[in-house]
């Protein structure tokens, strides 16, 4: 028995990869959805999108890379989504030089599930500047001295919906979705603690969510941290339009949570084993 | 006949739109005052809400809620007001639209000269009332923003006591400060890596040289390579960023040229890998398994990396020191390296290292920015706590003064 | 002296200006003049990057060091993306444009920039973020002991989040009634006030101390009392 014990202080940690890739994996093979428990921060953002007039003008910053598409894919998804159902008009722009590539598979998913979004005049790509923050600094007063064209080189006074838009003051709501810095915290910090006119929910990776917080609810409505919420969010979507639901990828926050939750499982099951170990080893230390 | 039937129809229509237009009751008391604390270029514009706006409607049924009759229908109610602005010796034109409810609007981008405005409401039938009284106001720069005057005071009492401190220290006082662990280990981490036979490995995180944790960093380098040219240890330095390895090159050929050993410096051991966070993590993975260095130093700014970085370097075995002000970060260095400096101990490693008398005065003078900190908190916290058995008015609000006292807090001292 | 005394002035003197800048209106542009200016110094510190790159992997390939063939990888991903990027290779022309070849955008869909950005570095760049997934569980194996008190907390908080982070937390503790004594320990409850107070106080706390630790090494820095990064003392 000592030596099981011993062996397992001594485990290759392998073992222990071998062990996550099948808890990770299994779970999305099979395609098992749970249900979730909807939480009223993932509600407070919901009802922000939800709650506005149709055609309301929202700025979409996607401040991710491919590295965090994992994790944000599904919530930018779910935000575009729910903005298109309310017709709204959404501008995406990006502070990340990757973020191009993200904003275009959101334009390739309102081209796919709702065609009748007219570039121009239901939504623009306003694309990437470099200067990180002092990107979100500028455009609070001028927007149209830095984002003089779109992505494609088309001058924003050729297209319909920039008309009016002289500075991001212009927006009531920004919903961002930010991998890291710059990202949510800049965007709360410089476009709306100041402006009391503009409002900002977030979608973000779940180990920033610990420094964002303290923003909530004075400074930031609400924010999605992590996969759950994300997977409580496209609850709230199909709860409220049913029809998003036969949209083959419109739950993959819903498909992670389940390979997510069987690794929270895993992990509770790893830290109990450690100690258990722990106890059996040092206790024979302790009499010899 | 049939011109004369046509002009008086074309008069009686004129009569009818522009009594109709006077049916909606225009704003009033229009005012324009500059905007304080600006460049001079904005001008805020106020009114009183026309009598058909159903923002006055509602106050009005409000206060009439003791008739018990029912409020009349607005006809035309205001949906939107239309600013309109000129300079001097010019025509009107408008300025801007705000929504029925809103009695304010500010001008901005002006030139500092005088402006003229005047309002006028919109009804829901696209109607026009007639216009307010012409008001006129000239955007005058303010050099000095005064709602920062406070956050001022403050920057000053921190910054001031940072520097008394370096002169106290410089004329001879003796500060303490605590052991750093983390610090404490510096030295032992290189004299292992001397012991084994293997390298050091120091990562000043992987933001650029305008991130002040770099900048930390590269400080600590200093010291780190200092200790490994006396130890005469290896040293590697990859970086992310041009800039970064361009500075961190002049740091370690400073810092072995102070130790003696100018001929122990390389500069290809500083490098630069990539800028793309998981390319540099890959490559610096990659040469931790492949040359096992004894010690591992992270110290700057950290993401999704650390915990790759600390879980490599505890497979092959290595001590880990690691300092950052992420505070994301901070629970997977501290699960996975052996010292790691918090926050501010991190910034203090600089000045904890060298021991010089001004450096470690620096320290003193955040201790005192920490007891301002602590202060507020207190007080904030008593009057919260206190201005909660205050009743509420009959407008449903507390006043008095302890909530004009939270109030003072909130938006005068902490506000900017 | 020239090499440290003039960067510590010009240091100073900016930093100077751009901190009185945050107090004067009519100057608070500046700051994001000057973060654009960062911005271009950046760009041409790029191409000293590159070339040590190139220089350092060479030298590597040339002395035929322990993982040299990592390094000839290297050189070989950096020019390819390199060429394909410069040299829009693949690039459809832009729509208002057909004449002239080289007027779309070096990334757009389908070219050779595109699909290497697409099917090598998204990829990649995926793989190396879910490596974290694994290191975690090692880590959790070997950190999380019950070794004394305050690893003791951490660990039951841990497994508190943990369990609050998965739908069967909540709905095993929705046995208890909301408006019974016992309320208080429902799994939702309990991570609330972990996460919206203690982890909140703690980050809070930690943010302040940051900030006096970036007010005092600043100063420091624009006063020239430590000159260590500039290789002085």
């Amino acid at each position: 028995m000592d030596k099981f014990w011993q062996t397992l202080a001594d485990l290759d940690r392998r073992w222990l990869f071998a062990v996550t890739f099948l808890a990770i994996s299994i779970p999305l093979l099979t395609g098992i959805v749970l249900p979730q428990k909807v939480t009223p921060m993932v509600e407070n953002v919901f009802n922000a999108i939800d709650e506005l007039p149709s055609g309301t003008k929202i700025l979409i910053p996607l401040d991710y890379d491919p590295s965090a598409e994992g994790e944000l894919q599904p919530m930018a998804d779910a935000f575009v989504r729910h903005a298109a159902q309310k017709k709204h008009k959404l501008y995406f722009m990006t502070i990340w030089p990757t973020g191009v590539a993200m904003i275009q598979r959101q334009i390739a998913t309102l081209k796919k599930e709702y065609p009748e979004y007219e570039y121009g005049k239901d939504y623009v790509n306003l694309g990437y500047r470099p200067g990180y923050e002092g990107v979100i600094k500028l455009i609070t007063s001028d927007l149209p001295k830095l984002y003089g064209s779109d992505q494609q080189g088309t001058p924003v006074s050729k297209i319909s919906m920039m008309a009016e838009i002289d500075s991001i003051k212009k927006f009531p709501l920004i919903v961002n979705v930010s991998a890291g810095d710059p990202g949510l915290k800049q965007w709360v910090q410089y476009a709306a603690t100041p402006f009391d006119s503009i409002e900002i929910v977030g979608g973000t990776t779940g180990v920033q969510a610990s420094t964002l917080y303290p923003y909530i609810p004075n400074q930031m409505i609400g924010m999605i941290a992590g996969i759950k919420p994300a997977a409580e969010y496209e609850k709230l979507m199909f709860e409220k339009y049913p029809e998003i639901e036969e949209v083959p990828s419109s739950n993959m926050a819903n498909v992670y949570m389940t390979s997510q939750e069987a690794a929270h499982f895993m992990l509770i099951a790893i830290i109990i084993l450690g100690n258990v170990v722990m106890w059996q080893t040092s206790g024979k230390r302790g009499r010899s | 006949m049939r011109i004369f039937t046509i002009l008086i129809s074309l008069v009686l229509l004129e009569c009818s739109t522009s009594l109709y237009a006077q049916k909606l009751a225009p704003p009033t008391d229009l005012k324009v005052v500059d905007v304080d604390n600006d460049k001079g270029d904005k001008l805020r514009l106020t009114w009183t809400l026309s009598p058909d706006d159903p923002a006055t409607h509602i106050e009005k049924t409000v206060k009439d809620k003791a008739s018990k009759e029912p409020p009349a229908e607005l006809a035309n109610p205001v949906v939107s007001y239309l600013i309109e602005g000129k300079q001097e010796n010019e025509e009107f034109e408008e300025v801007g639209t705000v929504d029925a409810g809103v009695s304010e609007f500010v001008a901005e981008k002006l030139e500092r000269r005088d402006y003229f405005y005047r309002v006028k409401a919109i009804g829901a039938d696209e109607s026009i009332s007639a216009t307010t009284a012409e008001a006129s106001g000239t955007p005058v720069r303010q050099w000095i923003d005064q709602s920062k005057l406070y956050f001022g005071l403050f920057m000053f009492v921190v910054c001031g006591s940072v520097v008394y401190f370096i002169e106290a220290a410089k004329a001879g006082k003796t500060l303490k400060i605590r052991k750093i662990a983390g610090l404490e280990a510096i030295e032992e981490a290189v004299g292992r890596a001397t012991e084994m036979g293997r390298d050091c490995l120091f990562i000043p995180g992987i933001q650029d040289i305008n991130d002040i944790q770099t900048v930390a960093g590269l400080i600590v380098l200093n010291r780190v390579a200092e200790l490994t040219a006396e130890y005469d240890a290896g040293l590697d330095v990859p970086t992310t960023r041009s800039l970064v390895m361009t500075v961190a090159r002049e740091t370690v050929d400073g810092a072995y040229t102070a130790a003696g050993r100018p001929d122990l410096y390389n500069p290809d051991n500083i490098y630069y890998v990539t800028d793309e966070q998981f390319g540099f993590v890959a490559a610096v993975t990659g040469k931790m398994v492949r040359e096992k260095p004894a010690a591992c130093f992270y110290m700057g700014a950290f993401y999704a990396e650390s915990l790759i970085f600390a879980e490599t370097a505890n497979t092959i075995g290595a001590i880990q020191i690691a300092g950052t002000a992420m505070p994301s970060q901070l629970p997977f260095f501290v699960a996975a390296c052996d010292y790691v400096l918090i926050g501010e101990e991190f910034f203090a490693a600089s000045a904890y290292l060298s021991g010089e008398p001004q450096q470690l005065g620096s320290l003193k003078g955040q201790d005192v920015g920490k007891f301002i900190a602590g202060l507020f908190l207190i007080v904030g916290a008593v009057l919260m706590t206190a201005s909660q058995f205050v009743h509420r008015g009959e407008s449903g609000e507390r006043t008095g003064p302890l909530q004009d006292a939270i109030t003072f807090m909130t938006e005068s001292l902490l506000g900017s | 002296m020239l090499k440290r005394t003039v960067p510590i002035v010009i240091a100073s003197v900016v930093g100077f200006l751009l901190i009185f800048a945050k107090f004067s209106p009519p100057i608070s542009s500046w700051e994001n003049e000057v973060v654009m200016w960062f911005d271009i110094l950046a760009v041409f510190a790029f191409v000293l990057g590159a070339g040590n790159l190139n220089l350092n992997n060479l030298k590597k390939i040339s002395e035929r060091k322990e993982g040299w063939g990592y390094a000839a990888i290297t050189l070989l991903a950096f020019w390819i993306t390199l060429i394909c990027g410069i040299g829009k290779l693949g690039v459809p022309p832009n729509e208002r444009y057909l004449t002239y070849l080289w007027s779309g955008e070096y990334d757009a869909e389908g070219s050779s920039f595109w699909w290497v950005f697409n099917y090598v570095y998204v990829p990649l760049a995926a793989t190396m973020f879910a490596t974290l997934a694994f290191y975690i569980s090692s880590a959790a194996f070997r950190a999380f002991r019950a070794n004394n008190v305050e690893a003791s907390l951490l660990l039951i908080t841990a497994l508190l989040v943990l369990v609050a982070q998965t739908s069967s937390g909540p709905m095993l503790s929705e046995l208890i009634p909301e408006d019974s004594l016992f309320a208080i320990f429902k799994i939702d409850t309990i991570r609330g006030v972990l996460v919206n107070l203690f982890n909140t106080l703690g980050t809070r706390a930690i943010m302040i101390g940051i900030a006096l630790g970036v007010v005092s090494t600043s100063l420091k820095v624009l006063l020239g009392v430590d000159q260590s990064y500039l290789g002085g003392d």
